[in-house]
C-alpha cells in the first residue's frame, strides 16, 4: 500500500513529472483498450476453416490453433512428437536447474549440458539409431527448428567464441593477428551476406561431388558468425579479471591449462555474464534467417501459412501470425534478458557488499 | 577447428578425381534417390504449404512428375524454397536438380548464366492491376504512377521499357517477395500492381476486396515460364523437356490419370500405346524405363489436370486456361510429337 | 558496473594491456605453432581458390567486372545521385551504397538522441515515465527486427490517407501513403551573392566577438557597441537579398495526376526504415546511457546540486560527460549493429544495398561471386570506418578524463 502511494507521489512530484504522467496515462487509455479488442474480446476462438475469421477485424486465432502442430513441429512426423517433447524437456529442467540460485554442482549440470546433452537430443531429434525411426532434417520446422538452432548456435559459438577471446590476447603474434582480423572481419559483414556465401554459393568453393548438407552449413555459419561477438563479449570479461589472479596460479605451480580453466575462465564468463545472455538474445532473434536453407522455422511456418489459399481471406490472419510470432520471441527473449538484469543485479550487490 | 576442417577437406579433395567430368545428373538423381526441386516461395496455387505443412501447387506436381518419370515413385521428390535472388546460383552451384519455379524464359538467362530452359509449360504475360475507383481504362493512362513489383524478375525491366518506349513517367518500388508486394498495393503504396496476369489473378484473391481490383486490358510483355536446368547435361534436360511434353501429349490423347490404366490395356491408338509404353521402349533413349510416361499420367494426370487441380475451375484460384489451353482450342500447348 | 554494459565493445577499441606474465616465450615452439597456422590459412585459401576457377570453368558461368559498365535497365526508387534506367550497373551501385550509407547516418543520429531521452527517463525521479521507459525497452529489444519493420511499413505507414486525401501541413508539406512531400528549395541568380553575405556577416560576427574579448582581456573594459555584430550577420543578408533578388524560390509540390509534383519527395521506405531502425537502436542506446550514467559517482552530482546547480545542468555539465566515457566504446558497436541491421530493408523494398545489388543487379547478371564479393567490401569497409572513428573519437573522449 504505501509502495502504490509512493509511485503515485512520485508520478506528480513535479510540475514536469505530473505533465509527462499525463501524456503517458492518455496515451496507454487510447491504445490499450483498443489492442484488448483486437486480440482478446472480439478474436475468433473457434471454427473449421477461414471463413469463420473472414469479415471479422479482429484476432484470428483459429489459424493458430489449426496450423499449432506446424508451428511446433513442423513437418516432423506426427507420431514422433514425442521425441521432441522429451529432448525439450530434457534441456529445460536441466536449464532450470542451472540458472536456480542455490544449487550447488553447478559445473557438472553446464558440463552435463554441454557434452551430453547435444548427443542425446541429437539422437532423440534425427533418429535413425536405437530403434528409432529417421527423420531427416528436410522434415524439421517450427519452433522445434528455432530453438534447436539458437541452442546449437549458442552451445557452439561460446567455446569458440571464448577460443579467439583467447587468440586475440595472445603472446604469440600470428595467433593474436589472425583472431583479430577474423573477429574484425566477420563483425563487420552483415548476418544474410555470410549465409549466402555458405549456403547458395558454398558448392563453387568445394571441388565437384562433395556435399555438405545445408543445415549443416547453415548452422556451421552461424556458429562462425556469432562466436565474434562472443568473442568481444569474453574480451571484456577477460580484460576484468586482474592479472594477480594469474600469478597467483603460477605462484601455486598450476600449469597454463589449468590457470585458463580454472581461474580466468570462471572469472572472466562471470564477469561478462550479461553480454553473453545479451548476444544469446539477438542469436534467438536472428535464427528467422535460416529460411534462406529452405527450412521453415517458426516465423517461416506462420509466412508460409497466410498465403495458403484456404486463409486468404483478409488482413487478420496476417496481422494475427506476426502478433502471435512477436509475441512468442517477446516471451523467449524476455525472459533471458529478465534473467540477465538478475545476474547483474547480483553481481552488482556482490560487489557492493 | 580450422585445422581440423583443412585437413578433412583435404583429404576429400585428394580423392575427388579432379578432372573427371561432372556425373550427369540422372546418375546423381538415382544414385540419392531422390528429385530436387528449387520452387518459387509461397505462391499460392503454383508452391505453398497446406495445412499439413506439406507442398502442393503447380509447380510442384511437376517436381513430382520428374519424379515418377525417373523413379516411378511420384512422392520421391525434395522441394527446395530458392528466392528468386537465389535461384539460378543455386541451380547451378549443384542444390537442386531444376528449378520449377516461376522463371520467365530469357535470352540472358538461357545463355551465359550456366543454365538453360528445356521448354515453357506456362504462358503468361506481364499486366497491370488498379483500383476501379482510379478510373483508369488502359495502361497509357499511367503516367506519372507508382507501380509496384516483385523485385528479381523481369517485371521490373518490363514496366521500364514500356513506360520509357511510351516516354511515360512512372516511379517504381521494388518488394523482395510478391506476398510483400500485394500487401503493399492493397496498402495503397501503389496505382498500379504489375505482375504476370497469372499471378496477379491468383494473388488478387488475398486483397481485402478483391472486387474493387481490375486488372488492365494490356499485356506488356510475353512471359513463356519454364523449368530450368544446368547447362550442358542434354540428358537430363532432355529428361524434363519430355516428362512435361508427356502431359501435354496425353491431354491432347485424351488419356487421364483416371483412363490411363485402361487405356494401356485397351487402347488402338498408336500414339497412345507409343506414349504409354506399349509395345515400344521410348523411355530407354532417355535412361528412363519404358513406362515411364504411364507413371507420371498415373501419378499427376495430364497438363489440364494439373492445371484444373491447382490454379484453374477445381482450386479457389479460378484462373482460365487463356494462353496455356491446347494449340487446337486456340492456345499455345502444343507436344512434338512423340514418335 | 560498468562491465555489466549491455553490448559488445566495438573491435579494436582498447588495445589489450601488455602481457604481464611471458607465459610462451618465442621458442621453437611459438614458431612452429604460428608457421603451421600461417601454412593452414593459406592453404585452405588456395584450395578455395583453385576450386572457384575450376568450377566456374566447369559450369560455363560468365566472369569479370565488364557488366559494371552495362546499362542497368531497372529504376531506383531513390537515389541521391543521376540515376535512370540507362545508367550503368556501377552507378546504381554507387546510388544504392549511398542510399544506405544515409539511412544508417540519420538512424546512428537520431537513435542517440532517442535513446539518451529515454536512458535518461529510465533514471526518472517520476516512476510511470521510468516504466514506460524500461517497458520500451524490453519491448524493442525483445521483438526481432524484421518484425518491427513490418509492423511500421504496412500497419503504420499503411494507414495513411491515399494521394487525393493527403493530410496537409500549411501548403508545403504533404503526407500520403506514397510518401512526404515537402517544398524543396529551387537555387536562384541571388543565391551566390545571398550565400556569400550570410558568411561574411556570421564570419564578421564572430571576429567582432574575438576582438571584444580580445580587448577585454586587454584593458579590462568591455566593448560596448554589443549591437553591431547582429547587425552584420542579419543586414548583409537582407541587402544582399533586395540588391540581387530572392536566393531560392520554393518549389511547392502540386496534385496532378496519380500524386504530387514538385517539391521534395521521401519515399514512405526509407522512413518506415528510419523510424524501424531509430526505435530498434535507440533501445539498445539506452541501456548503454542507463549503465554509463549509473557509473558516474552519486557523489559527482551530489557536489553539483550543493553548489546550487539546477538538476538538469548537472545533468548536462557533469554527469552526462562523464557517463560518455563508459558509453562512447560500445556505441560504436551499436552503429555498426545499426548498419549491418539496414540490410533488413531489402524485406520493405527500401531499395539499399542488400536490395539493389545484392538483389536486382544479381539476379539480371547472374554473376554472384562478383556481385557478393563487392557487396560485402562495401559492408566490410564501412563497418571498418565506423571503427576507426570510433577509435578517434574515444581517445579524444578518454584524454579530457586526465
Amino acid at each position: 500500500m504505501a509502495g502504490m502511494r509512493d509511485f503515485l507521489r512520485s508520478c506528480v512530484s513535479t510540475p514536469l513529472n505530473a505533465l509527462l504522467s499525463i501524456v503517458v496515462l492518455v496515451w496507454l487509455a487510447t491504445t490499450l483498450p483498443e489492442l484488448f479488442r483486437w486480440a482478446l474480446l472480439d478474436a475468433v476462438w473457434s471454427g473449421s476453416s477461414g471463413r469463420d475469421c473472414a469479415a471479422r477485424d479482429a484476432a484470428c486465432w483459429l489459424f493458430i490453433r489449426m496450423r499449432a502442430n506446424q508451428i511446433l513441429y513442423g513437418r516432423y512426423p506426427p507420431v514422433e512428437h514425442w521425441r521432441v517433447n522429451i529432448a525439450a524437456l530434457i534441456g529445460v529442467v536441466g536449464l532450470v536447474v542451472l540458472l536456480l540460485p542455490g544449487i550447488r554442482r553447478k559445473t557438472a549440470i553446464a558440463a552435463g549440458l554441454l557434452f551430453a546433452y547435444p548427443p542425446v537430443a541429437g539422437i532423440l531429434l534425427r533418429g535413425g539409431v536405437l530403434g528409432l525411426p529417421a527423420v531427416p532434417a528436410a522434415q524439421w520446422g517450427g519452433l522445434m527448428l528455432t530453438v534447436t538452432v539458437a541452442a546449437w548456435t549458442i552451445g557452439t559459438s561460446i567455446p569458440l567464441g571464448l577460443l579467439l577471446a583467447f587468440g586475440r590476447r595472445s603472446a604469440l603474434r600470428v595467433v593474436a593477428a589472425v583472431s583479430a582480423c577474423y573477429i574484425d572481419i566477420v563483425r563487420g559483414l552483415p548476418l544474410v551476406g555470410i549465409l549466402f556465401l555458405a549456403i547458395v554459393m558454398f558448392p563453387l568453393f568445394m571441388p565437384p561431388g562433395i556435399e555438405i548438407n545445408e543445415l549443416v552449413r547453415a548452422l556451421v555459419a552461424f556458429t562462425l558468425f556469432n562466436a565474434t561477438n562472443f568473442a568481444e563479449v569474453f574480451r571484456g570479461g577477460l580484460q576484468s579479471v586482474p592479472w594477480q589472479q594469474s600469478e597467483a596460479g603460477i605462484a601455486l605451480g598450476l600449469r597454463r591449462w589449468q590457470i585458463a580453466v580454472r581461474i580466468v575462465i570462471p572469472q572472466a564468463i562471470t564477469a561478462s555474464l550479461p553480454g553473453i545472455v545479451n548476444v544469446c538474445v539477438s542469436v534467438v532473434k536472428e535464427t528467422t534467417i535460416i529460411l534462406i536453407v529452405g527450412l521453415f522455422d517458426f516465423l517461416g511456418v506462420l509466412q508460409g501459412g497466410i498465403v495458403d489459399p484456404e486463409w486468404l481471406i483478409g488482413d487478420q490472419v496476417r496481422a494475427t501470425a506476426y502478433f502471435f510470432a512477436g509475441a512468442v520471441f517477446f516471451v523467449i527473449c524476455f525472459s533471458l534478458s529478465r534473467y540477465s538484469a538478475r545476474i547483474e543485479r547480483a553481481m552488482s550487490a556482490g560487489r557492493r557488499s | 577447428m580450422v585445422v581440423r576442417n583443412i585437413v578433412f577437406f583435404g583429404a576429400m579433395a585428394a580423392a575427388a578425381v579432379w578432372s573427371a567430368a561432372e556425373a550427369a545428373t540422372l546418375d546423381d538423381v538415382k544414385a540419392r534417390n531422390v528429385v530436387r526441386c528449387g520452387t518459387a516461395p509461397n505462391n499460392p496455387g503454383f508452391a505453398f504449404p497446406d495445412n499439413q505443412g506439406k507442398f502442393r501447387g503447380f509447380d510442384i506436381d511437376f517436381c513430382h512428375a520428374l519424379a515418377a518419370a525417373v523413379f516411378g515413385d511420384a512422392s520421391k521428390i525434395e522441394t527446395r524454397v530458392a528466392e528468386p535472388r537465389d535461384a539460378f546460383t543455386m541451380l547451378t552451384a549443384g542444390t537442386v536438380d531444376v528449378l520449377t519455379h516461376r522463371f520467365t524464359w530469357t535470352y540472358n538467362r538461357d545463355n551465359g548464366s550456366g543454365v538453360e530452359f528445356p521448354m515453357a509449360i506456362f504462358y503468361d504475360g506481364q499486366g497491370f492491376m488498379v483500383r476501379k475507383s482510379l478510373g483508369v481504362k488502359s495502361v497509357n493512362e499511367l503516367k506519372g504512377a507508382a507501380i509496384c513489383v516483385a523485385q528479381g524478375t523481369t517485371t521490373e525491366l518490363n514496366v521500364a521499357d514500356y513506360f520509357n518506349a511510351h516516354a511515360m513517367q512512372y516511379k517504381i518500388v521494388a518488394f523482395n517477395g510478391t506476398d510483400a508486394t500485394r500487401l503493399a498495393y492493397d496498402e495503397g503504396r501503389c496505382d498500379a500492381w504489375s505482375n504476370d496476369r497469372g499471378s496477379l489473378a491468383s494473388r488478387s484473391v488475398a486483397l481485402k476486396t478483391p472486387g474493387d481490383h481490375v486488372i488492365l486490358p494490356e499485356t506488356i510483355s510475353k512471359e513463356p515460364i519454364g523449368p530450368v536446368v544446368r547447362q550442358g547435361d542434354d540428358q537430363w534436360s532432355h529428361i524434363v523437356r519430355w516428362t512435361y511434353y508427356a502431359t501435354i501429349a496425353a491431354e491432347e490423347l485424351g488419356v487421364t490419370s483416371a483412363n490411363v490404366d485402361e487405356l494401356r490395356k485397351g487402347s488402338t491408338n498408336p500414339e497412345v500405346k507409343r506414349l504409354l509404353g506399349v509395345g515400344d521402349n521410348l523411355g530407354q533413349k532417355l535412361g528412363l524405363s519404358a513406362d515411364w510416361a504411364y507413371n507420371v499420367i498415373k501419378a499427376i494426370g495430364n497438363y489440364g489436370e494439373i492445371f484444373d487441380r491447382n490454379i484453374g475451375d477445381k482450386s479457389p484460384l479460378r484462373l482460365g486456361l487463356g494462353l496455356n489451353a491446347l494449340w487446337r482450342d486456340g492456345g499455345l500447348m502444343i507436344a512434338p510429337p512423340i514418335r | 558496473m560498468t562491465d555489466a554494459v549491455v553490448q559488445v565493445p566495438a573491435a579494436g577499441l582498447k588495445r589489450p594491456p601488455p602481457r604481464r606474465l611471458a607465459f610462451a616465450r618465442m621458442g621453437p615452439r611459438a614458431l612452429l605453432v604460428q608457421g603451421s597456422l600461417l601454412l593452414a590459412l593459406a592453404a585452405l585459401f588456395g584450395f578455395i581458390a583453385s576450386n572457384v576457377v575450376a568450377n566456374i570453368a566447369r559450369l560455363n558461368v560468365h566472369t569479370g567486372f565488364g557488366f559494371l559498365a552495362r546499362p542497368a535497365g531497372f529504376d531506383i526508387a531513390q537515389h541521391l545521385i543521376e540515376y535512370s534506367e540507362r545508367s550503368s550497373y556501377l552507378v546504381a551501385f554507387v546510388a544504392a551504397t549511398l542510399n544506405t550509407v544515409v539511412l544508417a547516418a540519420i538512424c546512428a543520429a537520431l537513435a542517440t538522441a532517442l535513446g539518451f531521452v529515454i536512458g535518461l527517463a529510465r533514471l526518472s525521479t517520476n516512476r510511470l515515465v521510468a516504466a514506460v521507459a524500461a517497458a520500451y525497452v524490453e519491448l524493442v529489444r525483445n521483438i526481432p527486427l524484421l518484425l518491427q519493420l513490418f509492423y511500421w511499413y504496412f500497419a503504420v505507414l499503411g494507414t495513411l490517407p491515399l494521394p487525393r486525401q493527403s493530410l496537409e501541413f500549411l501548403g508545403v508539406a504533404y503526407l500520403n501513403k506514397r510518401g512526404l512531400y515537402v517544398a524543396a528549395p529551387v537555387a536562384e541568380p541571388g543565391l551566390a551573392p545571398f550565400t556569400v553575405a550570410v558568411a561574411a556577416g556570421i564570419a564578421g560576427w564572430i571576429m567582432l566577438g574575438h576582438f571584444a574579448r580580445r580587448h577585454r582581456v586587454d584593458t579590462g573594459e568591455a566593448w560596448s557597441p554589443r549591437w553591431i555584430g547582429p547587425a552584420l550577420a542579419f543586414g548583409l543578408p537582407v541587402f544582399a537579398w533586395s540588391w540581387a533578388g530572392a536566393p531560392v524560390s520554393w518549389d511547392i509540390p502540386t496534385l496532378s495526376g496519380f500524386n504530387f509534383r514538385g517539391g521534395a519527395a521521401i519515399i514512405p521506405e526509407f522512413v518506415a526504415m528510419i523510424v524501424g531502425l531509430t526505435i530498434y537502436g535507440a533501445a539498445f542506446i539506452a541501456e548503454l546511457v542507463r549503465a554509463g550514467v549509473l557509473s558516474v559517482d552519486k557523489g559527482q552530482s551530489e557536489a553539483g546540486l550543493a553548489l546550487g546547480l539546477r538538476r538538469w545542468r548537472v545533468y548536462l555539465q557533469i554527469v552526462v560527460p562523464q557517463a560518455l566515457r563508459a558509453i562512447v566504446p560500445p556505441l560504436a558497436g551499436q552503429y555498426i549493429h545499426l548498419l549491418k541491421n539496414s540490410s533488413l530493408g531489402a524485406a520493405i523494398a527500401y531499395p539499399d544495398l542488400m536490395l539493389i545489388f545484392a538483389g536486382t543487379a544479381l539476379n539480371q547478371t547472374g554473376q554472384p561471386l562478383e556481385i557478393m564479393g563487392i557487396t560485402m567490401a562495401t559492408y566490410l569497409m564501412l563497418c571498418l570506418g565506423i571503427a576507426v572513428a570510433a577509435n578517434a573519437f574515444n581517445r579524444r573522449v578518454q584524454l579530457v578524463e586526465r
